[in-house]
This record gives C-alpha cells, sequence and structure tokens, in this order.
C-alpha cells in the first residue's frame, strides 16, 4: 500500500509485504517464520528439547536411582508390560509387569529367566520410591512411572551385568551426554568467535596464518589424536575434572569449524552498507562488532552450533566407550555402552545396547534442527 | 602441471614437520613414561622395582634426556634412517610392527573409499534426477541414519548380526591360520574375505555425505541452460545426463575427497579396535596406555602423513580434472 506524503504530496514508496499482508517483521520473526516451514527441522528441535528436559530432571524420570541393583535380575531380559489381569473375576485394567523366577541353565552357564505370572508388580504413574533431590534442591521420592509398591523388580528396558535398569541409566546418561556437547561447543565457541574475528577482522597476514593453522588442524586425522590427548590423562584424576578434561581436548579440534564461519561472516560483512554507515557515524569497532555485526549473523552461528554438539557427542561416546573417556561413577551413553564390549555379550544382551539408541535418536534431532536452523539462518534468501 | 605439483609438495612440507611435532608432544605432555608404568604393574603383582633399575633402564632407553633433544633423535633416525625408534612393550624396532600395520591400514581406507565411490554416486544421482520420489526420501533418510550412528555402534551390529544371523565368526583381517602366515594367494583370499565387513561399516558414514554433496550439486546442475541446450539437440537423457551435469556435479565432490578420507582414517581407528582388525587401531590404543612412546608418537605421525598424502593426491587430481585451479595458483 502506498501513502501520500502529506507535506510534498508525493506518492511513497510502500514498505514490503508478504503474501499475508503484514508488513515488517524483525529479524527474528522472520528467521522463525522460515524455520516452522522445515517440518523435520521442527520436529527435531522437538526432540531436543525433550532431551534436555530429561537432562535437567532425570530423577524424577527414572523408575529407580543409579544406586540400585538387584543381584537377582543380571542380563534380565526386558519384562513385557502387560496391561491387564484376570483376578478371578474378571479382566481389570491393572498396568504391570511379572517378576522372573530364573534358573541357571548349567549347559551354557547363563542364567534363564521366566516370568511369574503369580507375581505381578504392579506399574502407576506418580509412585513413590527412592528419594533424591530434584535439581540438587528439592527433596522428593515421586517418580514419574515405576512399581507401585517401591523396591520391587522392575526392568522394562532390562538390566546389566549388576542387575541395574538399563532405563533408568539411560535416562541418568542424557545428563552428561547432552550437556558435554553443550560444554564443548560452548568452549569451541569462544575460541571459534575469538580467533575467527581476530582473523576476519584484522586480515592480511594475521588472517593468512590463521587459516593456514585452521586447515592444518582439519587435515589431521581427529580420533588418533583425541585418543592419544584422553589417553594421558591420568587414572587418579577425579571424575569431574575429567569430565571437563575431555571436553576440552574435544574442542581443541573443534573450534576451527566455527571459526571459519565467523571469519566469513566477518569479512562479507565488513564492506555492508550498514556497516559503513554505522563507522561513518562515528561507532568504535566493538559497539560496531557487537550493536551492528553480531546481531547479522547470531543466527548463523546458532546453526553452526546446532550442527557441531552431535559430532562432540558422539566422539564423547566413542572415547568413552574405548575405556579413556569418562568412567564411573560418572553415568554418559557412552560409559554405559561400555558393558556391551564384545559379540558374545550382545548376543546374550542386545537390550545393552539401548544407550547408543539414545546417542542415534539424540544425533539425528540434532542434525534435523541444526539443518532447519541452517537454513532459516538467512531469512532474506529464498 | 609439473609446476603446480612441486609447489603443492613443497606446501605439504611444513604440515609433515607440525604433525610429526604434534605427534611426539601429545606422547610426552603425561606425566610419567613407560618405565614408570612397568614399575606400577610389577609394584600391583608385588614386584617392587629399585629405584636405581628404574634410572638405569631410562638411561638405557634414553628417556632421561629432554624431551626436545628426544624429538630430534626420534625424527633424524625416521628421516635418515627410517628408523622408527624402539617399541619397548614388545621389545622390537617400532617399524617392524609398524609396515605391516600400516599398509593393512591403507588397504582398508582405499577399499573404503572405492566401496563410498560405488554406492554413493549412483545414488547420488539418482535422487537428484528423481527429486522428491519415494527413492529419494529414503535415500535421504538413510543418508542421516548413516550420520547420526556411530561408527563403533555400526561395526557391533554388524558384528551381532553376522554372528547371531548367518553364525560367521567375525573380528580381524584374517582367519586364524593366515594372522601370522607369510603373504599367499590364499592369505589374500582370506584377507578379501574378511575385509568386506570393515569396509561397509566404514564407508556408511562417507557414504552418507558424499549421497549429500552429490545430490545437492547435481540439482543446481539439472536446470541450468546448456542441459536444456543439449536436450533441445536431441541428446538422449541418459547420455546426456552422464556427459554434462554429472561431470560438473561431480568437481566439488572431488575437493570434498579429503574430508571423507580424513574421516575415514579417522574413524577407522576405532572401527579396528571394536573388530580386532590387524590396522594400526588396536596397537595405537595399546602403546597409548602403555606409554610405549615412540611406537604411538610413530602411529599417530604416520596416519597423519597418510591423510597428507591423500590430500595431496586428491588437490592433485583435482587441478587434473579442473583447468581453473592449475591455472590460479600454478
Amino acid at each position: 500500500m502506498s501513502t501520500i506524503d502529506d507535506i510534498t504530496g508525493q506518492i511513497a514508496p510502500s514498505a514490503p509485504e508478504d503474501q499475508h499482508g503484514r508488513g515488517y517483521d524483525g529479524h527474528w520473526a522472520l528467521v522463525w517464520q522460515k524455520f516452522r516451514k522445515h517440518k523435520l527441522g521442527v520436529a527435531g528441535g522437538i526432540v531436543v528439547l525433550l532431551a534436555y528436559f530429561v537432562a535437567l530432571v532425570p530423577e524424577f524420570l527414572a523408575p529407580v536411582t543409579l544406586e540400585s541393583y538387584m543381584p537377582a535380575y543380571s542380563y534380565a531380559p526386558p519384562q513385557p508390560l502387560h496391561w491387564g489381569r484376570d483376578d478371578g473375576e474378571g479382566w481389570r485394567f491393572a498396568p504391570h509387569v511379572n517378576a522372573y523366577n530364573s534358573v541357571i541353565d548349567y549347559n551354557s552357564g547363563r542364567r534363564l529367566f521366566e516370568e511369574d505370572v503369580e507375581a505381578p508388580v504392579y506399574v502407576g504413574l506418580f509412585v513413590r520410591g527412592e528419594s533424591y533431590r530434584l535439581l540438587g534442591l528439592i527433596e522428593s521420592d515421586i517418580h514419574l512411572f515405576g512399581p507401585i509398591e517401591a523396591g520391587q523388580p522392575f526392568f522394562i528396558a532390562g538390566a546389566d551385568r549388576l542387575g541395574r535398569d538399563i532405563l533408568s541409566r539411560t535416562i541418568y546418561g542424557t545428563r552428561i551426554s547432552m550437556t558435554i556437547g553443550l560444554v564443548g561447543v560452548a568452549l569451541s565457541l569462544v575460541f571459534g568467535i575469538l580467533i575467527g574475528g581476530i582473523s576476519g577482522l584484522f586480515g592480511g597476514v594475521v588472517d593468512n596464518l590463521i587459516q593456514r593453522l585452521i586447515e592444518f588442524i582439519q587435515s589431521v586425522p581427529s580420533i588418533p589424536l583425541w585418543i592419544g590427548l584422553a589417553a594421558a590423562i591420568p587414572q587418579s584424576v577425579p571424575p569431574l575434572q575429567v569430565y571437563f578434561l575431555i571436553t576440552i581436548i574435544l574442542s581443541v579440534l573443534g573450534w576451527t569449524s566455527l571459526a571459519r564461519v565467523v571469519r566469513g561472516r566477518f569479512l562479507a560483512m565488513r564492506n555492508e552498507d550498514f556497516v559503513k554507515a554505522a563507522r561513518l557515524d562515528g561507532c568504535g569497532p566493538v559497539r560496531i562488532i557487537f550493536r551492528h555485526m553480531l546481531p547479522s549473523f547470531l543466527s548463523h552461528i546458532i546453526a553452526v552450533v546446532s550442527l557441531a554438539i552431535p559430532g562432540m557427542i558422539l566422539a564423547e561416546t566413542a572415547l568413552s566407550y574405548l575405556g579413556i573417556g569418562l568412567r564411573t561413577p560418572i553415568v554418559s551413553w557412552g560409559v554405559l555402552l561400555q558393558e556391551a564390549q564384545n559379540v558374545r555379550t550382545i548376543a546374550a544382551a542386545p537390550w545393552l545396547l539401548l544407550p547408543g539408541g539414545a546417542v542415534i535418536v539424540a544425533v539425528l534431532a540434532l542434525n534435523f534442527l541444526g539443518d532447519g536452523l541452517r537454513d532459516a539462518a538467512d531469512p532474506y534468501s529464498d | 602441471m609439473g609446476h603446480f605439483m612441486l609447489r603443492r609438495m613443497f606446501y605439504a612440507l611444513p604440515a609433515l614437520i607440525a604433525v610429526s611435532i604434534i605427534s611426539f608432544l601429545v606422547i610426552s605432555i603425561p606425566p610419567g613414561d613407560f618405565i614408570t608404568r612397568t614399575a606400577e604393574l610389577r609394584a600391583a603383582q608385588g614386584d617392587i622395582m629399585p629405584l636405581a633399575e628404574q634410572e638405569a633402564m631410562r638411561r638405557a632407553y634414553g628417556l632421561d634426556q629432554p624431551v626436545p633433544l628426544q624429538y630430534w633423535n626420534w625424527i633424524t633416525g625416521i628421516v635418515t634412517r627410517g628408523d622408527f625408534g624402539y617399541s619397548f612393550a614388545f621389545n622390537l624396532p617400532v617399524k617392524d610392527v609398524i609396515w605391516p600395520r600400516m599398509g593393512l591400514t591403507i588397504v582398508l581406507s582405499l577399499a573404503s573409499l572405492l566401496f563410498i565411490w560405488a554406492v554413493a554416486i549412483p545414488i547420488g544421482i539418482y535422487s537428484a534426477v528423481r527429486r522428491y520420489t519415494v527413492g529419494d526420501y529414503v535415500a535421504t533418510f538413510l543418508g542421516f541414519l548413516g550420520l547420526a550412528v556411530p561408527n563403533f555402534l555400526l561395526a557391533l551390529a554388524a558384528m551381532y548380526i553376522a554372528f547371531a544371523g548367518f553364525g560367521l565368526s567375525v573380528g580381524g583381517l584374517f582367519s586364524p591360520e593366515y594372522v601370522e602366515a607369510p603373504w599367499s594367494w590364499e592369505r589374500v583370499v582370506d584377507l578379501l574375505g574378511h575385509l568386506w565387513l570393515p569396509m561397509i561399516v566404514l564407508g556408511t558414514a562417507g557414504t552418507a555425505s558424499v549421497i549429500r554433496i552429490i545430490r545437492a550439486n547435481l540439482i543446481d546442475e539439472l536446470h541450468k541452460p546448456y542441459v536444456t541446450a543439449a536436450r533441445a539437440k536431441g541428446k538422449g537423457e541418459f547420455a546426456l545426463l552422464m556427459k554434462y551435469p554429472v561431470r560438473h556435479a561431480l568437481n566439488p565432490f572431488v575437493s570434498g575427497q579429503n574430508d571423507i578420507f580424513v574421516d575415514i582414517v579417522s574413524g577407522g581407528t576405532i572401527v579396528a579396535i571394536v573388530m580386532g582388525l590387524q590396522t594400526t587401531g588396536p596397537l595405537l590404543l595399546d602403546a597409548l596406555r602403555t606409554q610405549d612412546m615412540y611406537m604411538a608418537a610413530s602411529f599417530i605421525l604416520m596416519l597423519s602423513v597418510l591423510v597428507v598424502i591423500g590430500t595431496l593426491l586428491s588437490d592433485l587430481l583435482l587441478a587434473w580434472l579442473d583447468p581453473r585451479i592449475r591455472y590460479q595458483q600454478g
């Protein structure tokens, strides 16, 4: 719609409108609109949000805590869930699993499990169980689901060597596995923005040197180096420090792609009109970078970050699996997968691979989310 | 072309030097050395190693010298005599252990690369030409899945399927009777019989990314005017596709080979450890654990050299394919 300027009486150029007849939308509104159209990206985003929610309150979501174990249920297969039960007076709705009777098969030396229909373990929502501190603050003993009578066997996804619940442990593992990616990427981001920014801002010899350095780091096979660095952590280091050392090791090689993006954006934007205008208006370099340049490539950075997290999760899982990354008592998906060291164990207890399934879902979701964000990061191109 | 090749090789030199320094540093950073580890192990068995003996061993192995000097001795040994130092754990010169392993690593990496090309190029082309069909969606989905599954998990799954489904004993690159045997025709056949599984496992992640690269490149090319022109001249659809747009689309793919090769060599380490292959991976891990420093450093160095050479070759290939690159830089 054109408007007639009151003073000059001329027709002023109209504000661009999209097909919905709306006027200007802010940058982030445009990004959001474009992102919403990327269905896989949205789905990935929802899964990622769920995963971080799990990482926040695993104590509440898991049926039992990490300390709980039942030696009699060593390598017990998943208990099938039954929805109801015939108690003589007809079928009633009463979700339950059956406890196992176990016999040791002396031929194979393995424990065989049989459902004991006489010993149902009734299952409910919001049941009272072992007490825990939610977020380390709120004392509680309510679990989202689990056996109604606390302490009864409930292994909906099977048990490991020591008779610990795989599902609960996988839920707890989410915390470490999902955050190690975040912390690692945050560190890489600091390096990346700093070094990439210097490279893009100064240009010339500095830029050339940094670019050669990045090319060099990217051409080194990362996993042997990661293994080398991770193996250098002495066994005596406490678990929490191992966690931070691993994130540092992952980001030592991980910052390069972020630095490339930041540099590329800096170079592209240095000569943009609005940056020139800001400079001519007398803005200092700090204000130009943070007030004018950063907002316009923040969406790109977010996209690259979300694409960098899966690599970190995969690397942590692999290192922990090999026994040179995180180790117990820290519980991450990779640490849990250590239980599945050889083919025979897996053939006997395939449910030990459940944490691997969690890794795949998380990495897929993050990839989809990252793809969607990358498309949305530049909402002006079509 | 010769000029370009020389220049490019000259550029690889500083990378090689830097790689050798980093390989050695990674091994030298951790506190303690092979002697401390041995003493710890012996102490765990109740056998205390006298300090004087530890010092004597250290002197004998040259571990009492400052790190830069150790590095200098090691690297000059490699460059002048092909001597990679001594493996404390094996009681053998490193070069006796490293060469057969490196050979198998190269064979496995190249086989995986060929597998990726053979699988990914046709699927990539199909997915681009038949965009938004069921086949394209399946390929895209499998591609994403291939990227998301960790290599070692895929290795475990493949071994499990081969073990539980087909009763095959997998793991290793040879049947037990051929592990130590000298090379013979039967041994090669045996190797080929074992190579395919790790090859598929290693190739999967790469296949996924190559499919995506080819698909994206080819889609860009398919609607260019030159394609329409060729079609208007009456060229058959398949011949047209192969002759023009596919050749264009392969160019960025060739330059992307570096990254894929790095990933294969890198991921090969873990797959080899999980599947117990006679390549560099398992020995590297052991050497790192026991701080068998010359062994570990030599392995990291050789893997990196393999990657640097791979990068060099793919750059040369690209220059040979695309004259613009040779003239711009040469």
